[in-house]
């Protein structure tokens, strides 16, 4: 069978991926490849693009910008809709709580909702240094 | 407990459930097969939408297709369900289970600890198959996966109950009869031909110019004028999207197109047709072409080649494609008609 890509990717210690390729014969065949670099840089790309909207995202936080229900929503690589989904809250309700001061105000019963979103309990929100 | 389950590794993870419940049901049929009775085939570049803030573009066709139409080709009855209350979801899985079926679910894949976290995005058109369960735990086959693997009863319902685009809902789906069902050669020629057809419908005569064969150009198009609209760095960007939509684990590399040249292939094979095994090339060319598109792509993000007569040849490659894929699904549907 034609050669694979057999390079370095996030997939190594965890799976193969198949590949249909051909064979001498031009007989179509599956392979195993542990990974391909070109997609491999286009994975990082995405990560990065995610780190960055993270450091911004802080940096809103801290000049308060935004809550920190929104650095906890770009960290989880949500976003409004996603959010919206995850706490049973309209997106509208969602994007409110995104404001610091109204941030502030909100009742345990409502951050608990976040909470099991993001998978961590109320005070971990409440005690968020960034 | 089924310690004898025989995992079966495929390239696309519904085509992966596809192969399973069929073979469960003794229907033996492989995953370009299924790919192709299903009309996986497919471009979509849907204009204005964007996704993780990128463009929304898919290489195949939408989730739950090639299950149902592989079915439905075959004359295999299936159920499919999705569910208001998770408990419910839970419930009816477990009976299933029971009752010995292998079931198909959709999952999100943000929540599935077997996958290494970098591909864990709100991605919820994954799907697996449940073979059993021990205790608290089901026994998974995720066809994309080298092994079956193992979750806990919380942390699959979790990602049964992903919320996001596509949302599952609990979406579950298994073969009713429990076979063996007999297809017989005539029945499956049948299959592939209306398989065929539909994917011809699709690909040449969808309306609209952001689908189909017209739907690589209007991404050309786009393409060259990504650079002054977005500068070189989103530009990147979104052609790494286009890349990882395009060659991901699931695909079977070059925008599923490898995937379809082994079904026709098959299909060659099935039909004594030479006629079809010369279309097969043309798609295995188009998915070359697009495996060449991916790393020019990478050349622009990762900023070596990032002058717009890149670009340019970018798109004109996506032009190119375009057209071979067009020209081989017209000839295509002129191979099928002798066979209705």
């Amino acid at each position: 069978m034609e050669e694979l890509p057999q390079d370095q990717s996030a997939l190594v210690g965890y799976t193969r991926e198949l590949y249909y390729g051909k064979d001498k014969d031009g007989k179509f065949r599956t392979g195993l490849s542990t990974g391909w670099e070109v997609k491999t840089s286009a994975l990082e790309v995405a990560w990065d693009e995610v780190k960055e909207s993270l450091m911004e995202a802080e940096e809103l936080v801290r000049s308060g910008k935004r809550s920190p229900i929104y650095y906890l929503m770009v960290k989880k690589l949500m976003n409004i809709s996603i959010l919206s989904g995850y706490t049973g809250m309209n997106r509208l309700r969602v994007w409110w709580h995104l404001r610091p001061a109204v941030y502030r105000r909100l009742r345990d019963k409502v951050l608990a909702r976040y909470a099991e979103a993001f998978d961590m309990s109320v005070e971990e929100i409440r005690n968020l240094k960034l | 407990m089924d310690n004898n389950y025989q995992h079966i590794q495929t390239a696309h993870c519904e085509n992966g459930v596809v192969v399973r419940l069929l073979k469960t049901a003794g229907i033996n049929i492989d995953e370009p097969m299924a790919f192709g009775i299903g009309s996986g085939l497919f471009y979509i570049h849907i204009p204005f939408l964007k996704l993780n803030n990128a463009p929304a573009l898919a290489f195949r066709t939408m989730p739950g297709r090639i299950f149902k139409q592989s079915c439905n080709f075959l004359g295999v009855e299936y159920k499919s369900r999705r569910f208001s209350k998770p408990q419910n979801a839970e419930a009816y899985l477990d009976k299933l289970l029971e009752q010995g079926y292998d079931v198909g679910c959709q999952v999100g894949v943000f929540n599935l600890s077997y996958l290494p976290v970098e591909y864990r995005f709100h991605f919820n058109a994954h799907n697996l198959v449940v073979y059993g369960k021990e205790g608290d735990e089901y026994l998974i086959s995720d066809t994309t996966m080298e092994k079956p693997t193992r979750l806990g009863a919380t942390e699959l319902l979790k990602a049964r109950y992903a919320h996001g685009l596509y949302a599952p809902k609990g979406h579950l789906y298994y073969i009713k009869e429990k076979g063996p069902v007999s297809v017989s050669d005539y029945r499956l020629r049948e299959a592939v031909v209306k398989g065929i057809k539909r994917n011809v419908r699709d690909m040449l005569h969808i309306p609209g110019s952001f689908a189909g064969v017209s739907g690589i150009k209007y991404t050309g198009d786009k393409v060259r004028k990504w650079r002054d609209q977005l500068g070189v760095r989103k530009a990147g960007r979104y052609l790494g999207h286009i890349v990882r939509m395009q060659e991901e684990i699931g695909t079977g590399g070059g925008g599923f197109r490898f995937l379809y040249a082994a079904f026709l292939e098959r299909t060659a094979e099935l039909f004594q047709d030479d006629q079809l095994l010369s279309v097969s090339e043309d798609f295995g060319k188009a998915g070359d072409m697009w495996r060449t598109s991916a790393v020019k792509m990478a050349g622009v993000f990762r900023g070596r080649n990032t002058g717009q007569e890149h670009f340019n040849e970018i798109a004109g490659l996506f032009y190119e494609i375009s057209d071979i894929e067009s020209q081989a699904f017209k000839r295509l549907s002129q191979i099928v008609k002798k066979y209705d």
